[in-house]
């Protein structure tokens, strides 16, 4: 398996990637982390794109990683949220995201409580989109950031263990975690009450469990998830208590674990609820570690989608917008290597970085 | 003006037909069907040899969306949709805007009908005011004033309460009970079949069981009032294996199924695929093989289309905010010719069966024969038709269908109601002759 280049107008889902594709976003994050541990942390990569963060869902940790990215590549980063944008109006979803592309946007990061919300806009949008987190299906830029995380740790992903704990039926983490970790030889784990585990479960290519000892003791990677305690008190979990006490992870249950197993967590946490804090903030935990990482591999994704943009829309008949040109000529570098092989690209990153 | 159809393969399940005739309507009624019929003075004659001929085709659940929903579509655009497929009757369900609940709007479904009208119009009158599921309408009023049938579709009714009370009164009138089978405890805000394809997509899913549950629960209320039940659109074997068995121990019961629940499964809602987007929903290849099943052993006698045009601008929604179902009505025959009697599940009388004497006995329709004096209303098919669906060219102004592009085999070539040719396209472009002679009557037994 060989990184191999990323030609895409959009990054909607693990699903739509091959492991090479995978690959070569990991080694972009890798490029890019040297930039955030340096005292200047900023290059000018993107200098006169436009990123729009577009969140149809309250989001801290996600907006804030691809805003620090974006500006980080001194893109001009715009943040709208579904409280303050047209939403409410009435206006749909096509036409906002069209009204926001009509301003030369060259990105769109899409949070949206619908799935497939990201996969229709892309459709109709000649901009690039990025799924930042779509309903119950992927979010694959959180996933791309955990592989990361575990390579830094695991380095081979081959027969590596993985458990995902929680409610598996509607995390999009889960979702893309468990199709990348599966297209990189990894296996994988699925744990939760019946109530959270989706339908044909074992479709997604996981191994199935509803007990939590099983998933620790098998595992060389635990992955627990956030429990939606709103959903508390419906038909899929009795109470948070209930679920603290039979799947919560905690020091105990942790004695049948190996040794060097990794716990992580794609946040934010109910401490005491599905993670314990002395587990959270103990020594196999890499949780901060996952979030410091999501930057650079956002950078990654921003860099090769606004990079690429000039390229795709070439190929786009009418789509030679007077903003479209203008912005290739920042003087940037990278944003002409569009369309170039992934062996040229890689240096001119390193280029862009070291300026 | 007498019309003489010449030279078709006529085949009239009803009656047994089966053979190459001349059928003659005169005032309307079929006046004689033989051999080599000679054209008199003033008869108007349509050549149709080489093609087959068989009873009006009547598609027993269609929305047509007027009153109140006209940019959607209307009923002078969805018949004549309707006769473009080879339809030479529909019936509307009741959840329009306002609802059919009471003999007024009936009432004046029938004269827009009379006024623009492309084909036959049966008006299906709703189970409960408003379709809120809390009180039975004026069901005799409605019955008086045409409605075939007695409908909540779009929902389910409510409770087995109100259920068992709309069977015993619609069964008094001797109407059938039309049943949007789900239990929306199971169902609601949830946007497609429980399986593999859901768990990938992470979609809200039911499972089949949503409809096996309602199912059950109104088959129990059918034998218990010995009312006669018709389950719309099925989708799950279980709920087939709930119907055989019902029809066994002789409970008064019948469903249908749709061209799209015939031929195609979940996986069409891979990609986000808003155009396989229904409610029920599309299910599993197992359910659709039970579907099949069905109609070749009988158990389901009707196909209709659930015809469900909507607006353009409703349909550029993520997928979770389309509204469920698609156009059918210009698609439905193909579908069936294409999949059932080129698939080999069904000969073509059965499957002429299924859009004739199935729907005719539920409605309490006469017609759906070609006997001497029966309405002359005549369905003209090309089954060897090769062609492309193209939306764009469709007369419903719905162009929602997951089948646009798809090439099919077997089309309808000829409409005609009440001796008028309504639609002709044997000479290659289609030509639409809206306006149903009024001599011809209602087509409704009393």
């Amino acid at each position: 398996m060989k990184p191999e280049p990323l030609h895409r107008k959009d990054l909607l889902s693990i699903r739509d990637l091959s492991p090479g594709e995978i690959l070569f976003l990991l080694e972009m994050t890798d490029s890019f982390r040297e930039v955030n541990e340096r005292e200047i942390k900023k290059v000018p990569t993107l200098r006169g794109k436009t990123v729009v963060n577009l969140f149809f869902e309250p989001s801290t940790r996600t907006r804030t990683s691809f805003e620090i990215a974006g500006k980080r590549l001194s893109a001009d980063v715009i943040n709208i949220s579904a409280d303050v944008s047209a939403a409410k109006k009435g206006e749909t979803l096509r036409d906002t995201a069209r009204n926001i592309e009509a301003m030369a946007t060259d990105v769109v990061v899409v949070r949206h409580p619908a799935s497939g919300a990201p996969a229709y806009l892309a459709r109709e949008l000649r901009c690039g989109v990025v799924n930042a987190g779509d309903g119950c299906h992927e979010h694959p830029t959180q996933a791309l950031l955990d592989l990361y995380t575990i390579r830094e740790h695991k380095k081979d992903f081959e027969g590596l263990r993985v458990s995902i704990v929680g409610d598996i039926a509607r995390s999009r983490v889960a979702r893309s975690n468990i199709i990348a970790l599966g297209k990189l030889g990894a296996e994988v784990m699925i744990c939760g009450p019946r109530t959270m585990l989706p339908a044909e479960a074992e479709s997604l290519g996981a191994r199935v469990t509803t007990r939590v000892e099983e998933a620790i003791e098998w595992s060389d990677v635990l992955m627990a998830l956030r429990i939606q305690l709103e959903r508390g008190g419906g038909a899929s979990f009795p109470s948070a208590r209930e679920y603290a006490n039979t799947y919560g992870i905690n020091r105990k249950r942790l004695d049948g674990a190996k040794p060097d197993l990794l716990i992580m967590h794609p946040g934010p946490i109910n401490r005491g609820v599905e993670m314990s804090p002395d587990v959270a903030d103990g020594p196999f935990s890499v949780i901060l570690e996952q979030v410091a990482y999501g930057v650079a591999c956002r950078m990654g994704i921003l860099y090769l989608l606004a990079g690429q943009r000039s390229a795709t829309s070439a190929d786009v008949p009418g789509a030679e917008a007077p903003g479209a040109d203008a912005s290739t000529e920042d003087g940037s570098g990278a944003a002409a290597a569009g369309g170039g092989a992934g062996e040229t690209r890689k240096p001119e990153v390193e280029n862009a970085v070291a300026r | 003006m007498p019309l003489l159809v010449k030279g078709a393969r006529f085949i009239d399940p009803a009656e047994g037909v089966d053979g190459a005739f001349d059928l003659l309507i005169e005032d309307g009624r079929v006046a004689r069907m033989d051999r080599d019929i000679p054209p008199g003075e003033g008869v108007e004659v349509l050549d149709a040899s080489g093609l087959v001929a068989a009873p009006g085709f009547i598609d027993m659940h269609v929305h047509l969306r007027e009153p109140g929903e006209e940019y959607k579509e209307d009923i002078e655009s969805g018949t004549r949709a309707a006769a473009a497929g080879g339809f030479t009757a529909v019936a509307c369900m009741a959840n329009t805007d306002p609802v059919n609940d009471t003999s007024s709007i009936t009432e004046r479904i029938l004269k827009r009908a009379r006024e623009a009208a492309a084909c036959r119009v049966h008006p299906i009158g709703a189970v409960s005011a408003g379709l809120a599921g809390e009180r039975l309408t004026e069901m005799a009023d409605q019955r008086a004033a045409g409605c075939v049938a007695f409908s909540d579709d779009g929902v389910p009714v409510r409770t087995a309460q109100l259920m068992r009370s709309a069977l015993e009164y619609a069964g008094m009138l001797g109407a059938a009970v039309l049943d949007h089978a789900e239990d929306m405890s199971l169902s609601s805000g949830r946007v497609m079949n429980e399986g593999a394809v859901s768990t990938a997509l992470g979609l809200g899913a039911n499972p089949a069981a949503s409809e096996d549950i309602c199912v059950f629960r109104d088959i129990r209320l059918a034998a218990l009032t010995g009312s006669r039940l018709h389950i719309l659109h099925t989708t799950s074997g279980g709920a087939i294996d709930l119907i055989r068995e019902a029809k066994n121990k002789g409970i008064e019961v019948t469903c249908e199924v749709t061209p799209h629940h015939f031929a195609l499964t979940e996986e069409a809602v891979q990609s986000f695929n808003s155009a396989a987007k229904m409610a029920p929903p599309l299910r599993s290849e197992a359910d659709r093989q039970a579907l099949i099943a069905g109609l070749k052993d009988g158990t389901i006698e009707v196909i209709a289309s659930d015809h469900a045009p909507h607006y353009e601008a409703e349909l550029q929604v993520e997928f979770d905010a389309v509204p469920f179902g698609i156009v059918g009505l210009e698609t439905a025959v193909s579908l069936a010719l294409d999949r059932l009697v080129h698939g080999g599940a069904l000969t073509l009388p059965q499957m002429i069966s299924k859009f004739t004497a199935g729907p005719a006995k539920i409605l309490g329709l006469e017609g759906a024969s070609l006997r001497v004096g029966a309405p002359g209303d005549v369905t003209i098919l090309d089954p060897e038709r090769m062609y492309e669906v193209l939306p764009e060219a469709f007369e419903s102004r719905g162009r929602n269908t997951p089948f646009g592009g798809i090439k099919l085999k077997g089309r309808a070539a000829a409409t005609i109601v009440g001796g008028k040719i309504v639609m002709n396209r044997i000479g290659g472009e289609t030509v639409i002759h809206a306006g149903v002679p009024e001599a011809t009557g209602t087509g409704v037994m009393h």
